[in-house]
């Protein structure tokens, strides 16, 4: 539930979607055939349900997207006049080890709550969902290169929250 | 597009390069700011580490069944 509402942002368009996935899920219990753990089947028909919400989103509400989309002027907060990182990437800890730890998806939980929506669409669309961009752009309904934009902006994000909310604030310190 | 890249073309680019295949020129260009950018290197390196972490997301099972 947390999962889909996490993308969707809207409690009734979530809670549609874990009730669509979990009766998708009752329908098609024969195709599971254990290959993978019962937890990573469901939400993979749960992350097609919350495809097809935003896609039903975009296109009850078009042109929602274009008001963050096109402006680059956030991203230069990121780089000094010459170019160069205004605070360059630090070295991060074993980032492996936090793919381990619960607290780590809390904290990323909470990154990507702080990025504008559709910004966090499309990136969780291309990531988690695994997308291409054209498929991106089309349910979003935006340009190609506006997608790459919002993606980008959302990496750069992304990786400087969590450097300063984890990977420098260190596993210890965030608990 | 010029040959020497400031950080904030490369970083974009290295976006862009998860997203679409990179023209032939752009890879050469970011390889060779990369090779002499720590800070290009490790941006690449986290960037990639996120798609994993996406991936691998919402983690390992809770304990407490939350």
């Amino acid at each position: 539930m947390r999962f889909a509402l996490l993308q969707l942002r809207d409690r009734g368009a979530a809670e549609d979607a874990v009730q669509e996935a979990l009766l998708a899920a009752i329908q098609g219990a024969e195709r599971f055939a254990g290959q993978s753990s019962l937890r990573t089947w469901l939400i993979g028909i749960l992350k097609h349900k919350i495809v097809d919400s935003i896609r039903k989103t975009a296109r009850e509400q078009p042109g929602v997207s274009s008001p963050e989309g096109d402006g680059v002027e956030d991203l230069e907060a990121f780089f000094a006049d010459d170019g160069h990182f205004a605070e360059p990437p630090g070295e991060w800890a074993s980032p492996e080890r936090a793919l381990e730890e619960r607290r780590f998806f809390e904290a990323l939980e909470r990154c990507l709550q702080s990025l504008p929506r559709n910004t966090a669409s499309a990136f969780t669309m291309r990531e988690l969902m695994g997308l291409e961009t054209d498929e991106i752009c089309k349910e979003l309904g935006i340009s190609t290169s506006n997608c790459w934009v919002m993606l980008y902006r959302a990496r750069m994000s992304l990786r400087a929250c969590l450097e300063r909310t984890w990977f420098l604030a260190g596993p210890a310190g965030a608990g | 597009m010029a040959i020497r890249l400031s950080c904030k073309e490369a970083s974009r680019l290295i976006s862009q390069g998860m997203d679409r295949r990179l023209s032939f020129p752009e890879r050469i260009a970011l390889r060779l700011h990369v090779g002499i950018c720590d800070a290009c290197t490790r941006f690449t390196r986290q960037v990639e580490f996120l798609r994993r972490a996406l991936k691998a997301f919402p983690g390992p099972d809770d304990p407490d069944g939350r």
